[in-house]
């Protein structure tokens, strides 16, 4: 049961990358292609939100977002050749990483200031 | 000097760097502009980077420059580690948390060395006891429980370039 | 489709790899077992591939005002991704999410059964 699972998540991987790179998109710059995999990262990442079975996975998968949407604003900067999308994908980060803190504190069950 | 205003001074001049590079130029209204929200910056926030008095020395530089090489190797072990155990269909996994014990005193080397643990391949700093010096590691692929075997394979890698750059 | 100069390939062979890894990341944030496991496949490979794809653009983009703003975000993430990751496991630990089946040992557990509990 569980190498079928595995079989058919390989299959799909596959068919992505091959319409990502191969088929879809003709003619557009390669830095979309690549967008468009980190795009495809971030439909597991609400898989996990929507599925998880506890809230601990939640708040990984949100924090890890964070990290992710900062390399699409460093694709974003230099598919479109603005150097304030990496100033976008700064902030970002930033909120993200107090973000994970206060909701890991909100987890423990503590204030904010021990 | 005193050490709070040597430590704004430093905080200054890397705050002046980071504009330039940062902008690139040089018209007269940028660099007053940076001026400006430099010494803002020093003002308030200056008193943190630099809290104790020590000599600079070039050791400590080589030192650092070998942590970093080693730290990026390691990152590098780590990726293909946790690549292979997730495209392996078994998933081969033996998780546990265990004791590792460190001789860092320091809390910017204690922050460091599990920074640095939480980047290397298969273990993640769960928590310090600073009382007894020592770090509880979860470990993917446990490969010893006991306290002695596991610091051999965990802490040691990085405790003695963090000991010559920190302590 | 202009003609690529060379540090324009370098710099696409870079975020090439960073975002392999940052697709591993994300694929062992579903299939790993427990919160634990999941902090450490995604913590890794994730910081080091956006670090990665960070590199990437400095190389890309050269000494330009692109590059050293990468610089400083590369420098930010590794700083506070394993910071973070840290408060998380703690959190979890704290309020009583079990681990996997697979788990072997659990000395954390065994040391906090032992001292008395502290009000907080």
């Amino acid at each position: 049961m569980k190498i079928f699972k595995w079989l058919f998540g390989l299959i799909i991987i596959l068919a992505f990358l091959v319409l990502n790179f191969f088929v879809l998109f003709q003619g557009i710059d390669f830095s979309y292609k690549l967008i468009n995999v980190l795009l495809f990262c971030i439909v597991f990442i609400l898989i996990r939100v929507v599925k998880g079975p506890s809230v601990a996975d939640r708040i990984v998968a949100i924090d890890i977002l964070g990290v992710l949407i900062i390399g699409i604003c460093a694709l974003l900067a230099i598919a479109l050749n603005r150097s304030y999308y990496i100033d976008i994908g700064i902030a970002w980060g930033l909120q993200s990483f107090i973000g994970a803190m206060a909701l890991a504190k909100f987890l423990e069950g503590r204030s904010l200031d021990a | 000097m005193k050490l709070e205003n040597k430590s704004r001074i430093v905080v200054f001049i890397l705050s002046c760097l980071v504009w330039f590079l940062i902008t690139l130029k040089f018209s007269l209204a940028s660099i007053v502009a940076g001026l400006i929200f430099s010494f803002i910056t020093a003002l308030f926030a200056g008193e943190i980077l630099i809290i104790t008095e020590r000599k600079f020395h070039l050791g400590r530089v080589i030192y650092t420059i070998g942590y970093i090489i080693k730290l990026f190797w390691e990152m590098l072990k780590a990726n293909f580690n946790v690549a292979y155990i997730v495209i392996h269909p078994k998933l081969p996994v033996k998780p546990g948390i265990v004791r590792v014990k460190t001789n860092l005193k320091r809390d910017s080397a204690l922050t460091m060395l599990a920074n640095s643990i939480t980047l290397t391949p298969g273990t993640l700093t769960v928590d310090i006891d600073k009382e007894k010096s020592i770090l509880y590691i979860h470990w993917i692929d446990v490969k010893s429980k006991e306290l002695e075997p596991a610091t051999r394979d965990i802490g040691s890698r990085f405790e003695k370039l963090l000991e010559e750059v920190f302590e | 489709m202009h003609s690529l100069a060379l540090n324009e390939i370098i710099g696409y062979v870079i975020i090439c790899f960073g975002i392999m890894f940052d697709f591993f990341g994300v694929l062992g944030l579903v299939r790993l077992p427990d919160v634990y496991n999941r902090l450490q496949a995604a913590t890794k490979c994730v910081t080091f591939g956006s670090a990665g794809i960070l590199i990437g653009v400095l190389v890309y983009s050269g000494f330009t005002p692109t590059g050293f703003k990468a610089i400083l975000c590369t420098v930010f993430i590794l700083l506070t991704s394993p910071v973070s990751a840290h408060a998380i496991a703690k959190a979890a630990h704290n309020s009583g999410i079990k681990m996997a089946q697979e788990t072997v040992v659990d000395h954390y557990l065994d040391d906090q059964n032992e001292k008395p509990k502290e009000d907080k």
